[in-house]
Formats: C-alpha cells, structure tokens, sequence
C-alpha cells in the first residue's frame, strides 16, 4: 500500500518547509559579502543536494531491479528519477537566479558546481528519449535499468571532471576565512535540506501511489472486460 | 585566499536584491504548485474512470440478476 | 582456452575480419573526419590552429566521427540473430561486451591514426605534438570504446536507433571529453608541446575507462537476458 503514511508525511513536509522558511528569513543572519542574496543558497543548494542523491537513489533502485527481476523496483526507480529531474529544474532556475543576482549574468560557466549539474540534468534528460524508445514493457525496464546505474556513476565522474577544468575555483559557500558557516546560518541550512528531502520523499511516494491506483484501475477494467479508453502511458512503468 | 574570491561577488542593495531572492523563492512555490495541479488533474481523471468502472459493474450485476429469470422464460 | 575466451576471440575475429572485407565503417568515418576538418577551417575562419582551439576542433571532429561508428557496432548482430546466438551458448555474456569494445576501440586507433595526422597537416605547424598525444588517444579511445559499446548495445533494439544513439552517449561521455582536450590543450600550444597537469588528466582518463569498463562488463549479462 503506496498510500500509507501519506498524510503524516505531507503534513511533516509542510510544517519543515514553513519552519525553514521562517529560520530562513528571520533567524538567519545576513552574509557579510554577499548580502541578501545569500538567501538563494538556502534553496538552491538543498534542492541541489536532494535532486543529486535522488539521482543515486534511482541507480541503487535500478540495481536492485536487475537483481531479482520485480518491476516494482523499477517503479521505484523511473520516479526517483523523474523526481530528481523535476528538482533539477528548480535548481538550474535558482542556480541562474542566483548567478545574475551575483555576477549579473543568467548563466556563468565559471561555476564549477552549476555547471556539473547542468550536464548531470542533461544526461538525465535523455531518459525519457530512451525509455520511450525500446517498446518491449520488460526489455524497457531492464534497459532503463542499465542506464540508471551507468547514470550513477557518471555523476561523480562528471563532477570530478568539470572541477578540475576550472583554474579558478569558485567561492565555496560552505568555506570562508573562519572555517565554516556560522552556527546560525549551518542550522538554519540543515533546516533547509531536512525540509526540501521530505518534500522529495512526499512527492515521491505520491507518485507511487497514483501510479499503484491508476494501476488498480487497470486491474478491475480487465477483470471486469471493461472496454479500455485508450492505451496506456508508453515510458512510465506500471504499477500494480 | 577564499576571502579573495568571495570579494568578486559584490552584495546588492536590499530593494534590488529583494526581487531576486523573492524569484528564486517564487520560482520553487510555482514548480510545486504546478506539480499539485497535474496530481489533482491525474485524481480527477482517475475518480471518473473508477465511477464508470463501478457503473459497468452494478449493470452487470443487474444484467445478471435480470438473465436467469428470462432464461426460465425461453425455457 | 576457456568457452568465454573463446568466443571472446571469435567475436572479435569476425567483427574485425568483416570491418576489413566490406571496409563498411573506418573510410566513412575518416572521411566524415576529413571534412569536418575543412568545416571548421572556414566556421572559425582560421588557417592553423593551436592551444584550445585545435584541441577542441580534434576532439569534437573524432567524437562525431566515433558516433558513426558507434550506430553500426551492432546492427549485424541484430539483424542477423547475434545476440541469439550468444544467449543459447553456455558462455559469460560479458564476451560479447568485451569482444565489441576491443573492436570497437581498434576501429577508434585506426581511424585516428589516418585523422590526425590530416588534422597536423591542415593545422599544426609541427607534429611534435603527435607522440604524446597518441598516449592521450589510446586513453580516450578506450573510454569511448566501454561507453559506446554499452549504449549502442541498447540502442540497436529501440526505434529511432540512430539517434538515440548519440543522444545518450554524448552527455555520458562529457567527463571524458573534457579530460582528453585538457590533455591535449598544452601539447598544442604555440611554443611546442607543453605537459601542464597532463599525468593528472592522463589519470583521469584512466579512472573513467576503468568504471565505465566494470560497469558496461558488469551489467551486460542483464542486457541480453530474454
């Protein structure tokens, strides 16, 4: 059941991401060299964060599909990935927010970390291209499968690479000449990632829910000999 | 050093820099709020297909109930 | 010698064997390369090239070239029952892999030995760039030969194959590219061969052939499963 504890979950969710918000508004202090907005960073990089470990999660979901076969694994999968690149377009957005915030420019390429996620994103975009293509239900899943693990292990690569590409490493956030945020700025941070992570989970499960549903229908529609009104979605898994 | 770089990300006045942070905040809200629409859309869909499914099935039931006795009749 | 080794030999043999006898690929691609080359000539407007500029003009040219060929690795073993073939035999897999990459990454050397020397002669003052950059290209090559086989593997049972093709591979392989122009960048330079952070690169690409190798060996058996 998809369904279970989603109600204290959403509830959760929205309790964080209003008391993040808060802490990030009034409890936080202002940055002393990037000002207001700084404020971004409280958005930015916690989707970021979630959106790349969504990422992980689906290639360690996808591993578990290929080992034992059940396409619920799969499922799980196709929407951790799905979620992840929905969150990656908030964070290309903020991310570009934040660049013509700062440097006045929609997209600046000396931004090691942006820019890692861009090709993250893109790799990720060409999922959907591919699922789409391969009409076999099983033989899709298990190539979805397959490309979800390699995905994963480009991210580190892909991250590794691009830094290195830069001669000049831009600001770290998370150091400064002290050595770390300050305690207000680190809590109302953790506050942040703590809120953005259950929204992915909320959203997440969801998914998996209207899918179980939706799936259900499909069940009682056959047992019922029903006539069917119309075919089905081609690239997102079933789940029943 | 790192105090060096940081230096070549000038702050924005506070009105100015207001709108920004504001967007990048928008922009999230609107992304959620979007995703909620296609969902509720999605539900929508859904509680109609069960409602026709339930329909087919009462008719069939009906159907049922209503065959033997025309059966007898044939008969 | 082992079943796996094999037909590991075997596959490997005929691919080779048939890429010689029909010559299908390796003329194409390199003329594609030539070509490309002439493009960029007038595109950038510039009768020689160096530092990053040539770097990117090889790099990008011999990508494109390599996606070529990287759509014809397995379509005779679709259309001709291959892949059938290697799921009834009581072999790993992974000999399938591992014999398509060896070929493929073969086709890569030879292309880019008749290349790059054309690219030296359009644009380079001198080829004393040309040694160590084989070292680079014999690098890439093998990352490009693990990644290519993998996704072309895949790629050869959708529809719209030749697209999908590049259309994955060209993201996946970004890390690559970045760390083979990085090399390459300094080798180029007006003054002569420079070796600016080349073992670190060198590494680098040595680190992504050593995943993308375990990982396409590793999840291939999963590809042919039926």
């Amino acid at each position: 059941m998809y369904g279970k504890g989603l109600r204290p979950l959403s509830i959760a969710t929205v309790v964080a991401i209003a008391a993040a918000f808060s802490l990030v508004f009034f409890y936080a202090p202002l940055d002393a060299d990037q000002g207001f907005i700084q404020k971004i960073f409280y958005l930015h990089v916690p989707l970021a964060i979630v959106a790349l470990v969504g990422f992980v999660v689906g290639g360690v979901f996808a591993i578990l599909h290929l080992r034992s076969s059940d396409r619920r694994w799969d499922a799980y999968s196709y929407v951790s990935i799905h979620m992840s690149v929905i969150f990656g377009v908030a964070v290309l957005i903020t991310g570009s927010i934040w660049a013509k915030a700062s440097w006045g420019h929609w997209w600046v390429w000396n931004e090691p970390t942006l820019v890692s996620f861009l090709i993250v994103f893109l790799m990720y975009a060409t999922y959907y291209p591919f699922r789409y293509a391969i009409e076999d239900p099983e033989r899709q899943a298990r190539y979805a499968s397959v490309f979800a693990v390699t995905a994963g292990a480009f991210v580190p690569l892909n991250f590794m690479a691009v830094r290195m590409a830069q001669s000049l490493v831009h600001p770290r956030v998370f150091a400064t000449t002290n050595g770390g945020l300050p305690g207000s700025m680190m809590l109302t941070f953790l506050a942040c990632l703590t809120a953005v992570a259950l929204l992915w989970v909320t959203l997440v499960k969801f998914e998996l829910t209207a899918k179980s549903t939706s799936g259900q229908i499909k069940r009682l529609r056959r047992a019922l000999d029903a006539p069917a009104p119309g075919a089905g979605s081609r690239i997102a898994p079933e789940v029943s | 050093m790192d105090l060096l770089l940081l230096a070549g990300a000038p702050a924005l006045p506070l009105d100015e820099a207001g709108k920004y942070v504001a967007g990048a905040y928008i922009v999230f809200v609107l992304l959620l709020v979007i995703y909620v629409s296609i969902m509720a859309a999605k539900l929508q869909r859904m509680e109609r297909e069960l409602r026709e499914l339930a329909g087919f099935a009462e008719n069939r039931a009906n159907g049922e109930a209503a065959a033997p006795e025309r059966e007898e009749v044939s008969a | 010698m082992t079943p796996s080794r094999t037909a590991f030999a075997t596959i490997l043999t005929k691919d080779l064997r048939a890429e010689l006898r029909t010559l299908q690929s390796l003329p194409a691609m390199a003329l594609f390369a030539t070509t490309t080359f002439v493009i960029f000539r007038f595109g950038l407007d510039r009768t020689s090239l160096s530092g990053s500029l040539a770097a990117g003009v090889l790099w990008a040219t011999l990508l494109f070239a390599a996606l070529l060929g990287v759509n014809r690795l397995f379509v005779a073993e679709r259309e001709e029952g291959g892949f059938d073939a290697i799921r009834l035999a009581p072999i790993d897999r992974s000999a399938l892999f591992a014999a398509k990459a060896t070929a493929l990454f073969a086709y890569l050397l030879v292309l880019e030995l008749v290349v790059v020397p054309i690219f030296a002669l359009f644009f380079l003052g001198s080829a004393a760039a040309l040694p160590p950059l084989l070292a680079v290209l014999v690098l890439a090559d093998l990352g490009l030969a693990a990644t290519g086989t993998l996704i072309s593997s895949m790629a050869v049972h959708s529809r719209a194959r030749d697209l999908l093709g590049p259309l994955v591979l060209l993201p996946l392989v970004v890390p690559l590219m970045i760390a083979a122009t990085g090399a390459t960048e300094p080798l180029l330079a007006v003054g002569g061969p420079g070796y600016h952070r080349f073992g670190t690169w060198l590494a680098v690409l040595s680190l992504y052939d050593l995943i993308f190798g375990l990982v396409g060996y590793a999840v291939f058996d999963f590809l042919l499963e039926d």
